[in-house]
C-alpha cells in the first residue's frame, strides 16, 4: 500500500498557529508538515483541537465569529493566511469532506458538478464527463447511473458520503480534508469508505481527523496526536501506535482517558 | 389535587371548542345566507356576467372577481421581489445583531390598522398617480402598489424563517467547494428554501385578496372590467363592504355568496400554502 513513503514531498507546512475563540485559546503553537500523496490522521480527545485544526487548512474557520489566528500555514509553499489570498481558489485546491454527510438538497448530477459550475465549466458534454469519473472514482457511477436526476437526499448515508468525496474530486482538488467521515455509518460502510481512502491517496493529500484510533492506525501514513489545542506528538503511525514518545499520546492509544 | 387537574382539563377543552365552534357557525351562516342566490341566479351566471345591478335583479360578480385577482396579483409583482431581497439580506447578510431587531421591527408593519395604510394612500400616492401617471389617481395600480406595501411583513417574516431553516452544513458544504456567500445563497439555500418561500408568498396573497379597508379608499370602486392600470376598480371585498349597509333580500343574499367565493378563494390559497409546508 505504502507507494511513496519517507520521500513524499512537503506539501503543507504549518508554522507556530495559534488560534483564538475569542478569549479561549483553542489551538497552541502548532508546527507541522504533511507530506503529499500520504495519509495523515489527527487523533486527540473531544475538543483537543484536532477538527479546529484541520479547518485552518482551507480557512473555515473565517466563517467563525471571534476568531483569530497567527502563526502561518503554508501550502505548496505559499502562505494561505497572506493577505490576497483567493479564499475561492484556496478550496477549490483544499477540499472538504464533513463529519454528516452533506449533499445538497439537488439532484445527484446537480451535486456532482457544483463545484464545476462554479468554476465556469458549463458545457454539458464537459459536465457529463465529470460527472461520470468523479462518481466513478467513488464507486457510484454503476449504482447510480440511472438516478442520476434523484435527489441526493434519497440516498443510503453511505452514498451520500461518497457524493460528497465525489463533489470535491469534481473540483480537481490537491487536498483532501475529512472530519470524521465516517461517524455517522455503519462498520461496513466504514471499511468501503477506508478503503476508497486508500485508493485516492495516489492522486490526493489526505487529512483525516477521526475519533477511532483503530482508524487512524489502519488508514493513514502519519499521525498527529492533539490534546487541549497542543499538538503532543507527530510521526509515522507505526511509530505513534507502538513506539509514542510522549507519555500522553501513550495513555491515550491504549484508552487510560478519552 | 386529581379532580382540579380534571376540572382545568375540562375547562380548557369547553374554551378551544367554543373557539372552533364559532368559526365553524359563522362558516355555516355565510354559505346559508349567500347559497340560495347562488341557486337561484346559477352559479355560472354569478361568476361569470359582468352584470352587477342589485336593485334590478341582476347579480353578475366577474368584474369583482378580475379586480380582486388583478390588485393581488399587482400586489404580489410588487411586493415578492422587495421581500424577497429583504428577507435574503435580513437572513444571510446582515449581521445577526441586527436582524434580531428588524425582523420583530418588520413584523410591527403587520399590526397597523389598514386605515392607516389606506389614509397614506389617499394623501400621498393617489395624487402623485393623478399628477403623473393620470386618471383619477384611484385606481387598480394604487390598489397594488399600496397592498404591495402591505404585503411585505408576511412575505419578509416568513421567507427569514424558511432560509433560516436551511441546515448550516448545506452552506458549510458550498463554501467549502470554494463558492462565494452569493452563490451559496442563490444555488444551494434558495433552492433548499423553496418550498417555506413559496408559503410566504401564498399567504402574502391570502393577505392581499381579503384586504379590504385600504384598497376601498385607493382603489376608486368603479364596477368594472379594469382596461388599464389606471382604471378605478372594486374588488369582492370593496362590494361587500360598500353594499351591505343598506343591502336586503337577494341583494344581502348575493353579498354573502360573494363572501362564498371569497372564503373559497382564500380556502385554495391556504391549503396549498399548508401542502407546500409540509411536503419539505
Amino acid at each position: 500500500m505504502d507507494m511513496v513513503g519517507e520521500s513524499s514531498p512537503e506539501i503543507i507546512k504549518i508554522k507556530n498557529l495559534n488560534l483564538y475563540y475569542g478569549d479561549f485559546q483553542a489551538l497552541q503553537d502548532i508546527n507541522a508538515t504533511f507530506k503529499a500523496h500520504n495519509i495523515t490522521a489527527l487523533i486527540g480527545p473531544s475538543g483537543c483541537g484536532k477538527s479546529t485544526l484541520l479547518r485552518c487548512l482551507n480557512r473555515m474557520n473565517d466563517l467563525i465569529d471571534g476568531v483569530s489566528i497567527t502563526g502561518e500555514v503554508f501550502i505548496s509553499g505559499q502562505d494561505i493566511y497572506n493577505k490576497g489570498v483567493d479564499l475561492t481558489q484556496l478550496r477549490k485546491r483544499v477540499g472538504m469532506v464533513f463529519q454528516r454527510p452533506n449533499p445538497f438538497p439537488l439532484s445527484v448530477f446537480d451535486n456532482v458538478v457544483y463545484g464545476p459550475r462554479l468554476h465556469g465549466r458549463h458545457s454539458h458534454q464537459e459536465l457529463k464527463e465529470i460527472l461520470e469519473r468523479s462518481l466513478g472514482a467513488v464507486h457510484l457511477f454503476e449504482e447510480l447511473k440511472d438516478r442520476l436526476s434523484a435527489n441526493a437526499l434519497t440516498l443510503s448515508e453511505e452514498q451520500q458520503q461518497r457524493l460528497c468525496i465525489a463533489r470535491l474530486v469534481a473540483v480537481e482538488p490537491e487536498i483532501l480534508l475529512m472530519d470524521e467521515p465516517c461517524s455517522a455509518l455503519d462498520p461496513l460502510a466504514t471499511l468501503r469508505i477506508e478503503e476508497l481512502m486508500a485508493e485516492l491517496k495516489k492522486d490526493y493529500t489526505i487529512i483525516i481527523v477521526t475519533h477511532n484510533m483503530q482508524q487512524a492506525a489502519r488508514v493513514s501514513d502519519d499521525t498527529g496526536f492533539m490534546y487541549l489545542g497542543e499538538l503532543m506528538e507527530f510521526g509515522p503511525t507505526p511509530q505513534i501506535f507502538t513506539r509514542p514518545q510522549n507519555p500522553m499520546t501513550e495513555d491515550y492509544i491504549t484508552g487510560k482517558y478519552g | 389535587m386529581k379532580s382540579q387537574e380534571k376540572l382545568v382539563e375540562g375547562v380548557l377543552l369547553l374554551l378551544a371548542l367554543s373557539a372552533i365552534a364559532s368559526l365553524a357557525l359563522i362558516t355555516i351562516f355565510i354559505f346559508l345566507e349567500g347559497f340560495p342566490l347562488i341557486l337561484h341566479t346559477g352559479l355560472q351566471k354569478f361568476i361569470l356576467s359582468s352584470h352587477w345591478a342589485p336593485t334590478r335583479g341582476h347579480f353578475g360578480i366577474l368584474a369583482m372577481i378580475i379586480s380582486s385577482i388583478l390588485v393581488t396579483l399587482g400586489a404580489m409583482v410588487l411586493g415578492v421581489p422587495f421581500g424577497l431581497a429583504c428577507a435574503i439580506i435580513l437572513a444571510e447578510f446582515s449581521p445577526p445583531r441586527l436582524t434580531r431587531i428588524l425582523k420583530p421591527t418588520l413584523e410591527l408593519l403587520a399590526g397597523i390598522p389598514s386605515v392607516v395604510y389606506g389614509f397614506l394612500g389617499v394623501i400621498w400616492l393617489v395624487p402623485l398617480i393623478r399628477t403623473y401617471l393620470g386618471g383619477p389617481g384611484l385606481s387598480l395600480l394604487t390598489g397594488a402598489i399600496i397592498l404591495g406595501i402591505m404585503v411585505l411583513p408576511t412575505v419578509i417574516s416568513i421567507s427569514i424563517d424558511a432560509l433560516t431553516a436551511v441546515p448550516d452544513m448545506y452552506r458549510q458544504g458550498s463554501i467549502a467547494l470554494g463558492a462565494t456567500h452569493w452563490q451559496t445563497v442563490q444555488r444551494v439555500v434558495l433552492p433548499a428554501a423553496r418550498s417555506g418561500i413559496i408559503t410566504a408568498i401564498i399567504l402574502g396573497m391570502g393577505r392581499a385578496i381579503g384586504e379590504t379597508m385600504a384598497v376601498i379608499m385607493v382603489a376608486g370602486n368603479a364596477l368594472q372590467i379594469p382596461r388599464s392600470l389606471l382604471d378605478p376598480v372594486r374588488t369582492l371585498t370593496s362590494n361587500i363592504a360598500l353594499e351591505l349597509g343598506y343591502a336586503a333580500g337577494r341583494h344581502r343574499e348575493a353579498l354573502f355568496a360573494t363572501g362564498i367565493v371569497l372564503f373559497v378563494m382564500i380556502m385554495i390559497l391556504n391549503l396549498t400554502a399548508t401542502f407546500l409546508a409540509r411536503r419539505r
